[in-house]
């Protein structure tokens, strides 16, 4: 009970003492989340390989070296090939090291699509509320009403397989969340006076959306956003298992996995790679998703 | 309570009858002519007119459409184009093979998760918590179909000739599959018919039929098929129930009424179990029903992996040969299913904490 008291006491005059915006606070419990930033590391790592993949990767991803080398096809790690080589005799290193380049901006461009659209629908159910709002609502709710891994599976099917099918599949599976907070957010906006006294000096509803609604709305955004990204990515490796995502030869993590798994009691090492870079990267996001939850809303503080 | 149940069934009406449409449009989305989809790229125009016409889809649009979903709630999900077979037939015999995987894999998830997140809760910001939350965060950023495979892996080849060793596919090894329970009880049944129909399904799900039917051997042997599969598909549903039970009961724990309990001396494990659980439980038991959504995709996944006939590898392969009436009926079934089960969980938390009827 004394330490409790303590530390109410002195933090105020702490508070004081230097200017604090709302950000650098954030900042700050973002800072003392251990997890959040291991999961920003991860992250910041994952995106630099994406980067300098060239760099990095030590052969052509698409290169059989079974010519040009003295190796053969499924050779196991070596000094050489850190992670061995795969059933065209490619270095699985460099595939993986590619692989980011494909991930990455498939889990981005998922989730900003999703937000746009999603946000797009959730400002304008909120906003006009009645008939629009229930129709628009229903339609998020029959998206939900199927397991999203297999309606995303549908839609490829539909649309045709592929890496940018995949990515519209999992947007639209995903997009009734955003949708619901951004809703949510307009709703409860709406009611509070500073927005009333806006729309009262003829503020444009735009205006008001862009001012008032979507600042308060960037936070669980931001956050459920981050989580998407990774959620995004396990899924596009997913259907790229069931050979409805990346195509061979493209370096996908998803796609390299579903290529060898008949090998994997033979050639463990071509299943092993690929699966931890999916892991990882998943794991980042999570954690740095997490992470900014806790430091953006400071009501969950324990 | 009663005006609680009617509101909540009757929100669920349009999500299903949403369902329906969606998955009519399907094959009408897809590009091309539904004939040579359905038919391949070399079929006459004769035998396109024929098709067309015994399936109705010479008909208009809307009369397609109230016929199919007349169809549909009467039971009748047409023909298998590939197996030639009802589908209600196929999907009778895949069923319990799925069935029999999610109850195992949810069984698991609960009876794990949950005592993993009260630890993490009762010890909090201790190693314990830690190493809880980072298995927990490692099983949700998992891919199952990988985590599958590494299974596969280690207990069929690495523990070969060990105890331990677990087969990798199938769900009975060679002359192992039990025989249905009505014929060891030496029951005879009518060949057809709801009884027959409900007895095979029954003798289909495999651990429970050897049980019930004390074909001890054909039992273990089940179970050890059915260990890693289970182990795989459990994983993330039991990743999450963890971390919903432990920030659940960390978010009671600081309630008024715990200090209260705990300022009169009721110390460690008996507040959360006397005190704290039983509230801490209700958004738990929402999470439970979410995850039947993960659950059915997941099997898509394991059951690929494993090598078993459930209604995921079966809606798969009728996906890549475009076998349009098991594609269309068991969507409907599994998103029925999904949607019927998330409305129970609304109803059973009404019904656990009474402050939400009064909403």
């Amino acid at each position: 009970m004394t330490e409790g008291l303590a530390v109410s006491i002195t933090e105020p005059d702490q508070l004081l003492d230097e200017p604090t915006s709302v950000w650098r606070l954030a900042l700050q419990r973002f800072l003392h989340r251990k997890l959040g930033v291991v999961g920003l590391f991860v992250v910041l790592t994952i995106a630099l390989v994406a980067l300098f993949a060239p760099v990095i990767a030590p052969y052509d991803p698409l290169q059989p070296l079974n010519r040009t080398e003295d190796v053969q096809r499924r050779d196991p790690p070596s000094s050489e090939h850190i992670m061995g080589l795969d059933s065209n005799a490619r270095d699985e290193f460099s595939r993986i090291v590619y692989g980011a380049r494909v991930s990455l901006p498939l889990g981005f461009t998922t989730v900003l699509l999703a937000i746009l659209v999603g946000a797009g629908i959730g400002a304008i159910s909120g906003y006009f509320g009645g008939w629009v709002d229930n129709v628009l609502m229903r339609l998020m709710d029959v998206i939900l009403g199927f397991p999203a891994l297999i309606l995303a599976i549908a839609i490829v099917f539909i649309l045709g397989p592929g890496i940018r099918n995949t990515l519209l599949a999992i947007a639209i599976v995903t997009l009734p969340q955003y949708a619901r907070v951004m809703r949510s957010s307009v709703l409860s906006i709406r009611e509070i006076d500073y927005v009333s006294a806006s729309e009262a000096l003829g503020a444009s509803p735009w205006r008001i959306l862009r001012t008032r609604v979507l600042p308060n709305a960037l936070t669980p955004l931001v956050v459920l956003g981050t989580l998407g990204i990774a959620n995004a990515i396990l899924e596009a490796a997913a259907l790229s298992f069931l050979g409805l995502g990346a195509q061979p030869p493209t370096p996908e993590w998803g796609a390299m996995l579903a290529q060898e798994r008949a090998l994997i009691f033979t050639f463990p090492h071509l299943v092993i790679f690929p699966g931890l870079a999916i892991m990882i990267t998943v794991l980042g996001f999570n954690l740095l998703g997490d992470g900014l939850r806790d430091a953006l809303d400071p009501s969950l503080n324990e | 309570m009663i005006g609680y149940v009617l509101r909540r069934v009757l929100t669920a009406v349009p999500v299903l009858f949403g369902v329906l449409v969606a998955v009519f449009l399907l094959p009408r989305l897809t590009p091309g002519e539904p004939c040579s989809a359905i038919l391949g790229e070399r079929a006459t125009p004769a035998a396109c007119e024929q098709l067309y016409e015994v399936n109705g889809l010479d008909q208009p649009i809307h009369v397609q459409l109230t016929t199919y979903i007349g169809n549909i709630l009467t039971g009748d999900f047409g023909d298998s184009i590939k197996f030639n077979r009802p589908v209600t037939e196929i999907l009778l015999e895949r069923l319990p093979v799925t069935v029999e995987l999610g109850v195992t894999a949810l069984f698991m998830a609960v009876a794990v998760g949950i005592p993993l997140g009260i630890l993490a809760a009762r010890f909090h910001n201790t190693g314990i918590d830690l190493g809880t939350m980072a298995f927990a965060n490692i099983g949700v950023s998992m891919p199952i179909f990988w985590l599958g495979l590494i299974l596969a892996y280690f207990f069929a080849i690495v523990l070969q000739g060990t105890p331990f060793a677990l087969p990798p596919s199938g769900r009975f090894s060679a002359g192992m599959s039990p025989a249905p329970f009505y014929g060891v009880w030496g029951l005879t049944l009518a060949e057809t018919g709801f009884v027959r129909t409900t007895a095979d399904f029954i003798s289909r799900l495999g651990v429970f039929n050897a049980v019930i039917s004390a074909q001890w051997d054909s039992a273990v042997d089940a179970i050890k098929h059915l260990i890693l599969p289970a182990v795989a598909l459990s994983t993330i549903p039991m990743a999450v129930i963890a971390r919903m039970t432990r920030s659940s009961l960390l978010d009671v724990l600081g309630r008024d009424y715990v200090r209260t309990a705990r300022a009169k001396g009721a110390i460690g494990g008996r507040v959360i179990r006397h005190h704290a659980l039983r509230n801490a439980l209700l958004p738990v038991v929402t999470v439970i029903g979410l995850q039947l959504g993960a659950l059915l995709g997941g099997a898509v996944l394991t059951e690929t992996i494993f090598g078993l006939a459930g209604i995921g590898t079966a809606l798969f392969d009728a996906i890549s040969t475009r076998d349009f009436p098991i594609i269309q009926s068991f969507t409907v079934v599994i998103a029925t299913t999904y949607v019927i089960v998330n409305l129970v969980v609304d109803l059973s938390y009404g019904f656990l904490d009474p402050r939400v009827r009064l909403r």
